[in-house]
Protein backbone atom coordinates (compact mmCIF):
# COMPACT_ATOMS: atom_id res chain seq x y z
CA UNK A 1 0.00 0.00 0.00
CA UNK A 2 1.23 3.79 -0.97
CA UNK A 3 1.37 5.36 2.01
CA UNK A 4 0.00 9.07 1.43
CA UNK A 5 0.42 11.02 4.38
CA UNK A 6 3.01 10.72 7.42
CA UNK A 7 3.00 13.01 9.88
CA UNK A 8 6.47 12.64 12.51
CA UNK A 9 6.31 14.27 15.94
CA UNK A 10 4.42 17.75 14.94
CA UNK A 11 4.58 20.41 17.85
CA UNK A 12 2.08 23.35 17.33
CA UNK A 13 2.04 26.59 19.35
CA UNK A 14 -0.29 29.29 19.13
CA UNK A 15 1.63 31.99 21.34
CA UNK A 16 2.26 30.12 24.49
CA UNK A 17 -0.48 28.04 24.10
CA UNK A 18 0.68 24.36 23.01
CA UNK A 19 -1.75 22.88 20.92
CA UNK A 20 -0.07 19.91 18.87
CA UNK A 21 2.72 18.21 21.41
CA UNK A 22 4.07 15.85 19.04
CA UNK A 23 1.58 14.12 17.11
CA UNK A 24 3.06 10.97 14.95
CA UNK A 25 -0.02 9.64 12.21
CA UNK A 26 0.21 7.87 8.99
CA UNK A 27 -2.47 7.06 6.72
CA UNK A 28 -1.98 5.08 3.59
CA UNK A 29 -3.86 5.54 0.18
CA UNK A 30 -7.87 4.21 0.53
CA UNK A 31 -8.25 4.57 4.03
CA UNK A 32 -10.75 7.00 6.12
CA UNK A 33 -9.14 7.87 9.07
CA UNK A 34 -11.81 9.95 11.94
CA UNK A 35 -10.45 12.11 14.18
CA UNK A 36 -12.82 12.60 17.50
CA UNK A 37 -11.68 14.43 20.54
CA UNK A 38 -13.04 16.93 22.81
CA UNK A 39 -13.25 20.77 21.53
CA UNK A 40 -9.84 22.48 21.97
CA UNK A 41 -8.02 19.08 21.14
CA UNK A 42 -6.26 19.94 18.52
CA UNK A 43 -7.98 17.79 16.10
CA UNK A 44 -8.91 21.18 13.51
CA UNK A 45 -5.57 22.83 14.38
CA UNK A 46 -3.92 19.37 13.14
CA UNK A 47 -5.94 19.07 10.09
CA UNK A 48 -5.28 22.72 8.95
CA UNK A 49 -1.27 21.82 9.18
CA UNK A 50 -1.63 19.63 7.16
CA UNK A 51 -2.36 21.83 4.37
CA UNK A 52 -0.22 24.05 5.84
CA UNK A 53 -2.84 26.72 6.30
CA UNK A 54 -1.29 26.49 9.74
CA UNK A 55 2.89 26.28 9.98
CA UNK A 56 3.19 23.68 12.51
CA UNK A 57 7.03 24.81 14.63
CA UNK A 58 8.27 21.61 15.24
CA UNK A 59 8.02 18.21 13.58
CA UNK A 60 7.82 16.85 9.66
CA UNK A 61 4.91 16.09 7.60
CA UNK A 62 5.28 14.01 4.55
CA UNK A 63 3.08 14.02 1.78
CA UNK A 64 2.85 11.80 -1.35
CA UNK A 65 6.07 10.75 -0.47
CA UNK A 66 7.90 13.80 0.13
CA UNK A 67 8.75 15.59 2.75
CA UNK A 68 7.44 18.71 2.71
CA UNK A 69 9.39 22.30 3.83
CA UNK A 70 7.06 25.05 3.99
CA UNK A 71 9.96 27.47 3.45
CA UNK A 72 11.59 26.26 0.52
CA UNK A 73 8.91 23.89 -1.16
CA UNK A 74 5.60 25.71 -3.01
CA UNK A 75 2.79 25.11 -1.05
CA UNK A 76 0.41 25.94 -3.65
CA UNK A 77 1.18 22.69 -5.32
CA UNK A 78 0.88 20.75 -2.56
CA UNK A 79 -2.39 22.21 -1.75
CA UNK A 80 -3.57 21.50 -4.68
CA UNK A 81 -3.24 18.26 -4.35
CA UNK A 82 -4.83 17.86 -1.14
CA UNK A 83 -8.74 18.93 -0.82
CA UNK A 84 -10.43 20.57 1.88
CA UNK A 85 -13.88 21.37 3.02
CA UNK A 86 -14.93 23.75 5.79
CA UNK A 87 -17.17 23.91 9.01
CA UNK A 88 -18.22 27.65 7.54
CA UNK A 89 -18.23 25.84 3.89
CA UNK A 90 -16.72 29.28 2.74
CA UNK A 91 -18.49 29.44 -0.18
CA UNK A 92 -17.43 32.39 -2.64
CA UNK A 93 -20.68 34.28 -2.40
CA UNK A 94 -20.62 36.49 -5.39
CA UNK A 95 -19.73 33.28 -7.64
CA UNK A 96 -22.11 30.78 -8.92
CA UNK A 97 -22.24 27.40 -7.91
CA UNK A 98 -20.51 26.34 -10.87
CA UNK A 99 -17.90 29.10 -10.51
CA UNK A 100 -17.43 28.24 -7.36
CA UNK A 101 -16.52 24.48 -8.85
CA UNK A 102 -14.35 26.12 -11.61
CA UNK A 103 -12.66 29.02 -10.07
CA UNK A 104 -9.59 26.88 -8.93
CA UNK A 105 -9.20 24.61 -12.48
CA UNK A 106 -9.56 27.17 -14.44
CA UNK A 107 -7.40 30.11 -12.63
CA UNK A 108 -4.66 26.95 -12.01
CA UNK A 109 -5.15 25.85 -16.14
CA UNK A 110 -6.03 22.05 -14.66
CA UNK A 111 -7.79 21.34 -17.56
CA UNK A 112 -7.39 21.94 -21.35
CA UNK A 113 -10.11 24.68 -21.72
CA UNK A 114 -12.85 26.71 -19.80
CA UNK A 115 -15.24 24.55 -21.89
CA UNK A 116 -13.63 21.35 -20.33
CA UNK A 117 -13.40 22.93 -16.89
CA UNK A 118 -16.63 23.32 -16.52
CA UNK A 119 -17.94 19.87 -18.16
CA UNK A 120 -16.07 18.01 -15.50
CA UNK A 121 -17.76 20.98 -12.54
CA UNK A 122 -21.05 19.83 -13.92
CA UNK A 123 -20.16 15.85 -13.77
CA UNK A 124 -18.93 16.73 -9.81
CA UNK A 125 -22.36 18.70 -9.56
CA UNK A 126 -23.91 15.75 -10.50
CA UNK A 127 -22.22 13.70 -8.04
CA UNK A 128 -23.24 15.31 -5.31
CA UNK A 129 -26.49 15.70 -6.60
CA UNK A 130 -26.48 19.27 -7.45
CA UNK A 131 -26.83 19.32 -11.03
CA UNK A 132 -29.64 21.21 -11.50
CA UNK A 133 -28.28 24.17 -9.33
CA UNK A 134 -25.63 24.93 -11.30
CA UNK A 135 -26.35 28.57 -12.01
CA UNK A 136 -27.89 29.54 -8.90
CA UNK A 137 -25.86 31.51 -6.23
CA UNK A 138 -24.54 30.12 -2.56
CA UNK A 139 -26.92 32.20 -0.75
CA UNK A 140 -30.08 30.45 -2.63
CA UNK A 141 -29.10 26.95 -1.33
CA UNK A 142 -29.56 25.33 1.63
CA UNK A 143 -26.92 24.94 4.30
CA UNK A 144 -26.63 20.98 2.90
CA UNK A 145 -26.63 22.24 -0.48
CA UNK A 146 -23.73 24.93 0.13
CA UNK A 147 -21.80 22.38 1.96
CA UNK A 148 -21.90 19.34 -1.09
CA UNK A 149 -21.05 22.34 -3.44
CA UNK A 150 -17.82 22.89 -1.25
CA UNK A 151 -17.31 19.39 -1.30
CA UNK A 152 -17.61 19.00 -5.01
CA UNK A 153 -15.60 22.12 -5.94
CA UNK A 154 -12.64 20.81 -3.34
CA UNK A 155 -12.46 17.74 -5.70
CA UNK A 156 -12.70 19.94 -8.82
CA UNK A 157 -8.75 20.04 -8.17
CA UNK A 158 -8.74 16.55 -8.36
CA UNK A 159 -7.07 15.42 -4.83
CA UNK A 160 -5.23 12.69 -4.00
CA UNK A 161 -6.88 13.19 -0.05
CA UNK A 162 -9.57 14.99 1.23
CA UNK A 163 -9.60 16.73 4.85
CA UNK A 164 -12.99 17.26 6.45
CA UNK A 165 -13.18 19.78 8.65
CA UNK A 166 -16.53 19.29 11.07
CA UNK A 167 -18.38 19.83 8.15
CA UNK A 168 -21.73 18.86 9.50
CA UNK A 169 -21.15 20.83 12.37
CA UNK A 170 -22.93 24.10 11.16
CA UNK A 171 -25.76 22.21 9.67
CA UNK A 172 -29.25 21.92 11.00
CA UNK A 173 -30.25 18.44 11.61
CA UNK A 174 -31.85 17.43 8.88
CA UNK A 175 -29.15 18.35 6.51
CA UNK A 176 -26.75 16.71 8.19
CA UNK A 177 -27.73 13.27 6.29
CA UNK A 178 -27.60 14.48 2.77
CA UNK A 179 -23.75 15.61 3.42
CA UNK A 180 -23.02 12.20 5.33
CA UNK A 181 -24.18 10.54 1.91
CA UNK A 182 -21.94 11.92 0.29
CA UNK A 183 -19.01 11.66 1.68
CA UNK A 184 -19.77 8.11 2.19
CA UNK A 185 -19.85 7.40 -1.52
CA UNK A 186 -16.78 9.41 -1.58
CA UNK A 187 -14.78 6.69 0.55
CA UNK A 188 -16.44 3.89 -1.34
CA UNK A 189 -14.54 5.43 -4.50
CA UNK A 190 -11.65 4.73 -2.69
CA UNK A 191 -10.40 8.76 -1.37
CA UNK A 192 -8.38 8.85 1.05
CA UNK A 193 -9.99 10.82 3.99
CA UNK A 194 -9.13 12.66 7.21
CA UNK A 195 -12.20 13.17 8.86
CA UNK A 196 -12.70 15.69 12.26
CA UNK A 197 -16.48 14.73 13.10
CA UNK A 198 -18.54 14.80 16.31
CA UNK A 199 -20.87 12.00 13.83
CA UNK A 200 -20.22 8.53 15.65
CA UNK A 201 -22.64 6.96 13.52
CA UNK A 202 -20.30 8.06 10.66
CA UNK A 203 -17.46 6.84 11.95
CA UNK A 204 -18.43 3.92 12.88
CA UNK A 205 -19.94 2.63 9.47
CA UNK A 206 -17.25 4.39 7.51
CA UNK A 207 -13.92 4.74 9.02
CA UNK A 208 -11.08 2.10 8.90
CA UNK A 209 -9.38 3.62 11.68
CA UNK A 210 -10.64 6.14 14.37
CA UNK A 211 -7.95 8.22 16.07
CA UNK A 212 -8.86 9.95 19.42
CA UNK A 213 -6.88 13.38 20.15
CA UNK A 214 -6.91 14.70 23.51
CA UNK A 215 -4.56 17.66 24.39
CA UNK A 216 -2.56 17.92 21.33
CA UNK A 217 -1.90 14.32 21.18
CA UNK A 218 -2.84 10.93 19.97
CA UNK A 219 -3.85 8.88 22.59
CA UNK A 220 -6.02 6.01 20.86
CA UNK A 221 -5.57 4.71 17.06
CA UNK A 222 -7.70 1.73 16.52
CA UNK A 223 -10.36 0.11 14.33
CA UNK A 224 -14.11 1.81 15.01
CA UNK A 225 -15.29 -1.59 16.00
CA UNK A 226 -12.35 -2.11 19.12
CA UNK A 227 -12.60 2.02 19.89
CA UNK A 228 -16.35 2.29 20.31
CA UNK A 229 -16.55 -1.47 22.31
CA UNK A 230 -14.03 -1.37 24.49
CA UNK A 231 -11.77 1.85 24.22
CA UNK A 232 -8.36 0.97 25.75
CA UNK A 233 -8.18 4.30 27.39
CA UNK A 234 -10.14 6.08 30.43
CA UNK A 235 -10.05 9.38 28.78
CA UNK A 236 -11.94 7.72 25.62
CA UNK A 237 -14.37 6.08 27.81
CA UNK A 238 -15.49 9.29 29.22
CA UNK A 239 -15.44 11.35 25.98
CA UNK A 240 -17.66 8.64 24.65
CA UNK A 241 -20.12 8.24 27.46
CA UNK A 242 -20.36 12.00 26.85
CA UNK A 243 -21.10 12.14 23.36
CA UNK A 244 -22.72 8.75 22.59
CA UNK B 1 -31.32 86.93 -5.95
CA UNK B 2 -31.42 89.03 -9.17
CA UNK B 3 -27.61 89.93 -9.06
CA UNK B 4 -27.27 86.31 -8.69
CA UNK B 5 -29.22 85.45 -11.53
CA UNK B 6 -27.58 88.01 -13.25
CA UNK B 7 -23.81 86.29 -12.85
CA UNK B 8 -24.98 82.96 -13.54
CA UNK B 9 -26.18 84.63 -16.97
CA UNK B 10 -22.80 86.80 -17.48
CA UNK B 11 -20.41 83.84 -16.54
CA UNK B 12 -22.45 81.31 -18.02
CA UNK B 13 -19.61 80.07 -21.08
CA UNK B 14 -16.73 80.57 -18.53
CA UNK B 15 -18.73 79.07 -15.37
CA UNK B 16 -19.27 75.92 -17.88
CA UNK B 17 -16.18 75.65 -19.05
CA UNK B 18 -14.42 76.23 -15.79
CA UNK B 19 -17.06 72.78 -14.61
CA UNK B 20 -15.58 70.87 -17.43
CA UNK B 21 -12.63 71.57 -15.94
CA UNK B 22 -13.27 70.33 -12.68
CA UNK B 23 -15.29 67.53 -13.74
CA UNK B 24 -11.98 66.40 -15.34
CA UNK B 25 -9.61 67.40 -12.82
CA UNK B 26 -11.93 65.14 -10.32
CA UNK B 27 -12.11 62.04 -12.88
CA UNK B 28 -8.60 62.35 -13.73
CA UNK B 29 -7.53 62.40 -9.62
CA UNK B 30 -10.02 60.00 -8.11
CA UNK B 31 -9.64 57.26 -10.95
CA UNK B 32 -5.61 57.86 -9.74
CA UNK B 33 -6.71 57.88 -6.73
CA UNK B 34 -8.73 54.40 -6.51
CA UNK B 35 -5.56 52.83 -7.96
CA UNK B 36 -3.12 54.76 -5.02
CA UNK B 37 -5.35 53.55 -2.35
CA UNK B 38 -5.71 50.04 -3.80
CA UNK B 39 -1.51 49.46 -4.12
CA UNK B 40 -1.94 51.41 -0.10
CA UNK B 41 -4.60 49.46 1.65
CA UNK B 42 -2.85 46.23 -0.10
CA UNK B 43 0.93 47.19 1.24
CA UNK B 44 -1.04 48.27 4.42
CA UNK B 45 -2.30 44.81 5.01
CA UNK B 46 1.27 43.03 3.73
CA UNK B 47 2.63 40.69 5.89
CA UNK B 48 6.19 42.49 5.36
CA UNK B 49 7.20 44.88 8.22
CA UNK B 50 8.94 47.41 5.69
CA UNK B 51 5.75 47.48 3.25
CA UNK B 52 3.25 48.36 6.15
CA UNK B 53 5.54 50.89 7.26
CA UNK B 54 5.55 52.68 3.99
CA UNK B 55 1.85 53.04 3.79
CA UNK B 56 1.53 53.90 7.51
CA UNK B 57 3.81 56.89 6.81
CA UNK B 58 2.25 58.01 3.95
CA UNK B 59 -1.62 58.10 5.36
CA UNK B 60 0.24 60.01 8.21
CA UNK B 61 1.68 62.06 6.49
CA UNK B 62 -1.37 62.86 4.63
CA UNK B 63 -3.98 62.93 7.31
CA UNK B 64 -2.14 65.04 9.35
CA UNK B 65 -1.37 68.06 6.97
CA UNK B 66 -3.62 70.28 5.09
CA UNK B 67 -4.47 69.53 1.82
CA UNK B 68 -3.82 73.31 0.50
CA UNK B 69 -0.17 72.65 2.20
CA UNK B 70 0.37 69.46 -0.08
CA UNK B 71 -1.20 71.01 -3.41
CA UNK B 72 1.54 74.21 -2.88
CA UNK B 73 4.32 71.25 -1.82
CA UNK B 74 3.58 68.86 -4.12
CA UNK B 75 3.18 71.92 -6.82
CA UNK B 76 6.29 73.41 -6.37
CA UNK B 77 8.35 70.00 -5.27
CA UNK B 78 7.35 68.44 -8.42
CA UNK B 79 7.93 71.52 -11.05
CA UNK B 80 11.97 71.22 -9.51
CA UNK B 81 12.51 67.99 -11.28
CA UNK B 82 9.85 67.69 -14.02
CA UNK B 83 7.56 70.33 -15.81
CA UNK B 84 4.19 69.66 -15.45
CA UNK B 85 0.83 71.71 -16.56
CA UNK B 86 -1.01 73.07 -13.35
CA UNK B 87 -3.59 70.81 -14.51
CA UNK B 88 -1.59 67.52 -13.94
CA UNK B 89 0.30 69.16 -11.21
CA UNK B 90 -3.10 69.37 -9.69
CA UNK B 91 -4.56 66.19 -10.47
CA UNK B 92 -1.63 64.21 -9.15
CA UNK B 93 -1.55 66.44 -6.05
CA UNK B 94 -5.04 65.38 -5.33
CA UNK B 95 -4.72 61.61 -6.04
CA UNK B 96 -1.86 61.45 -4.19
CA UNK B 97 -4.28 63.02 -0.74
CA UNK B 98 -7.47 61.34 -2.15
CA UNK B 99 -5.67 57.90 -1.82
CA UNK B 100 -5.11 57.41 1.83
CA UNK B 101 -8.50 57.81 2.17
CA UNK B 102 -9.38 55.65 -0.48
CA UNK B 103 -6.89 53.35 0.96
CA UNK B 104 -8.35 53.05 3.95
CA UNK B 105 -11.35 52.33 3.25
CA UNK B 106 -10.54 49.72 0.82
CA UNK B 107 -8.46 48.77 3.95
CA UNK B 108 -11.60 48.08 6.14
CA UNK B 109 -13.59 46.98 2.97
CA UNK B 110 -10.98 44.08 2.65
CA UNK B 111 -10.61 43.33 6.02
CA UNK B 112 -14.62 42.85 6.27
CA UNK B 113 -14.45 39.94 4.39
CA UNK B 114 -14.64 36.57 6.27
CA UNK B 115 -10.74 35.14 6.28
CA UNK B 116 -12.61 31.66 5.52
CA UNK B 117 -12.83 33.27 2.27
CA UNK B 118 -8.90 33.30 1.62
CA UNK B 119 -8.54 30.35 3.52
CA UNK B 120 -11.01 28.97 1.15
CA UNK B 121 -9.04 29.63 -1.69
CA UNK B 122 -5.73 29.02 -0.39
CA UNK B 123 -6.59 25.39 0.44
CA UNK B 124 -7.57 24.61 -3.14
CA UNK B 125 -3.96 25.74 -4.32
CA UNK B 126 -4.65 29.11 -5.98
CA UNK B 127 -1.85 31.34 -4.60
CA UNK B 128 -2.23 34.31 -2.23
CA UNK B 129 -2.64 37.13 -5.46
CA UNK B 130 -4.77 34.91 -7.16
CA UNK B 131 -7.06 34.73 -4.02
CA UNK B 132 -6.88 38.52 -3.82
CA UNK B 133 -8.00 39.48 -7.44
CA UNK B 134 -10.76 36.56 -7.82
CA UNK B 135 -12.12 35.90 -4.36
CA UNK B 136 -11.61 39.29 -1.83
CA UNK B 137 -11.36 42.17 -4.06
CA UNK B 138 -14.79 41.93 -6.06
CA UNK B 139 -16.60 41.04 -2.21
CA UNK B 140 -14.27 44.05 -1.08
CA UNK B 141 -15.39 46.52 -3.84
CA UNK B 142 -18.94 46.20 -3.19
CA UNK B 143 -18.54 46.95 0.37
CA UNK B 144 -16.27 49.91 -0.51
CA UNK B 145 -18.68 51.64 -2.77
CA UNK B 146 -20.65 53.88 -0.03
CA UNK B 147 -18.43 54.80 1.64
CA UNK B 148 -16.45 55.69 -1.73
CA UNK B 149 -19.21 57.54 -3.05
CA UNK B 150 -19.07 60.16 0.11
CA UNK B 151 -15.06 60.58 -0.79
CA UNK B 152 -15.44 61.09 -3.97
CA UNK B 153 -17.74 63.91 -3.40
CA UNK B 154 -14.71 65.07 -0.95
CA UNK B 155 -12.80 64.99 -3.66
CA UNK B 156 -14.96 66.83 -6.01
CA UNK B 157 -15.65 69.79 -3.48
CA UNK B 158 -11.61 69.92 -2.96
CA UNK B 159 -10.94 70.12 -6.27
CA UNK B 160 -12.19 73.85 -5.75
CA UNK B 161 -8.38 74.38 -4.04
CA UNK B 162 -6.73 73.58 -7.34
CA UNK B 163 -7.39 77.27 -8.11
CA UNK B 164 -4.20 78.12 -6.42
CA UNK B 165 -2.36 76.63 -8.81
CA UNK B 166 -3.74 78.44 -11.06
CA UNK B 167 -6.10 75.87 -12.72
CA UNK B 168 -9.16 77.74 -14.25
CA UNK B 169 -11.76 75.58 -12.84
CA UNK B 170 -15.04 76.19 -11.41
CA UNK B 171 -13.74 78.21 -8.73
CA UNK B 172 -10.85 79.75 -10.36
CA UNK B 173 -13.34 80.73 -12.60
CA UNK B 174 -14.83 82.65 -9.48
CA UNK B 175 -12.06 84.19 -8.72
CA UNK B 176 -11.53 86.38 -11.27
CA UNK B 177 -14.89 86.89 -12.19
CA UNK B 178 -15.68 88.60 -8.64
CA UNK B 179 -12.09 90.12 -9.58
CA UNK B 180 -13.81 91.76 -12.30
CA UNK B 181 -17.50 92.84 -11.22
CA UNK B 182 -16.52 93.33 -7.35
CA UNK B 183 -19.71 91.40 -6.59
CA UNK B 184 -17.85 88.81 -4.40
CA UNK B 185 -21.06 87.80 -2.46
CA UNK B 186 -23.05 87.00 -5.58
CA UNK B 187 -20.33 85.16 -7.36
CA UNK B 188 -19.15 83.07 -4.87
CA UNK B 189 -22.94 81.76 -4.20
CA UNK B 190 -23.06 81.62 -7.74
CA UNK B 191 -20.57 79.11 -7.97
CA UNK B 192 -21.92 77.41 -4.66
CA UNK B 193 -24.66 76.46 -6.35
CA UNK B 194 -22.74 74.99 -9.56
CA UNK B 195 -20.99 72.99 -6.99
CA UNK B 196 -24.06 71.81 -5.30
CA UNK B 197 -25.66 70.73 -8.62
CA UNK B 198 -23.08 68.92 -9.28
CA UNK B 199 -22.72 67.14 -5.51
CA UNK B 200 -26.65 66.12 -5.88
CA UNK B 201 -25.94 64.73 -9.93
CA UNK B 202 -23.09 62.46 -8.10
CA UNK B 203 -25.37 61.51 -4.81
CA UNK B 204 -28.16 60.68 -7.32
CA UNK B 205 -25.82 58.14 -8.61
CA UNK B 206 -24.09 56.76 -6.05
CA UNK B 207 -27.37 56.28 -4.74
CA UNK B 208 -28.68 54.52 -7.96
CA UNK B 209 -25.47 52.26 -7.64
CA UNK B 210 -25.74 51.37 -3.90
CA UNK B 211 -29.84 50.44 -4.66
CA UNK B 212 -28.81 48.00 -7.95
CA UNK B 213 -26.41 45.71 -5.47
CA UNK B 214 -28.61 45.59 -2.79
CA UNK B 215 -31.69 45.05 -5.19
CA UNK B 216 -29.34 42.45 -6.87
CA UNK B 217 -28.50 41.06 -3.48
CA UNK B 218 -32.19 41.04 -2.38
CA UNK B 219 -33.39 39.70 -5.61
CA UNK B 220 -31.19 36.72 -4.57
CA UNK B 221 -32.33 35.85 -1.40
CA UNK B 222 -36.00 36.56 -2.24
CA UNK B 223 -35.18 33.61 -5.16
CA UNK B 224 -33.87 31.98 -1.86
CA UNK B 225 -37.58 31.84 -0.14
CA UNK B 226 -39.69 31.45 -3.35
CA UNK B 227 -37.29 28.63 -4.25
CA UNK B 228 -37.54 27.48 -0.85
CA UNK B 229 -41.14 27.56 -0.30
CA UNK B 230 -41.70 25.72 -4.10
CA UNK B 231 -39.97 23.00 -3.02
CA UNK B 232 -41.17 22.86 0.57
Amino acid sequence: MIRVCNVCNLHKYFGVIHVLKGINLEVMEREVVVLIGPSGSGKSTLLRCLNFLELAQEGEIELFGRSVDPRRDRLDKVRERVGMVFQQFNLFPHMTVLENVTMAPISLKKEKSKAEARASARQLLDRVGLANKAGSYPSQLSGGQQQRVAIARALAMNPEIMLFDEITSALDPELVGEVLQVMKDLAESGMTMIVVTHEMGFAREVANRVLMIDDGLIIEDATPEKLFSQPSHERTQRFLSQVL
Amino acid sequence: MSAIWQILQDQLVPFMDAMVMTLKLTSVSLSLAVVIGLVVALLKLSRHRPLNWIANVYIGLIRGTPLIVQLMFLYFGISRVVVLSSFWAGSLALAVHCGAYVAEIFRGAIQSIDKGQMEAARSLGVSHWKAMRLVILPQALRIAIPPLGNQFIIGLKDSSLVAYLGVMELFGAALSAQAENFQPFQTYMAVGLYYLVLVLIFTLIVNWLERRLDKANAGRALDTRMQRMQSA
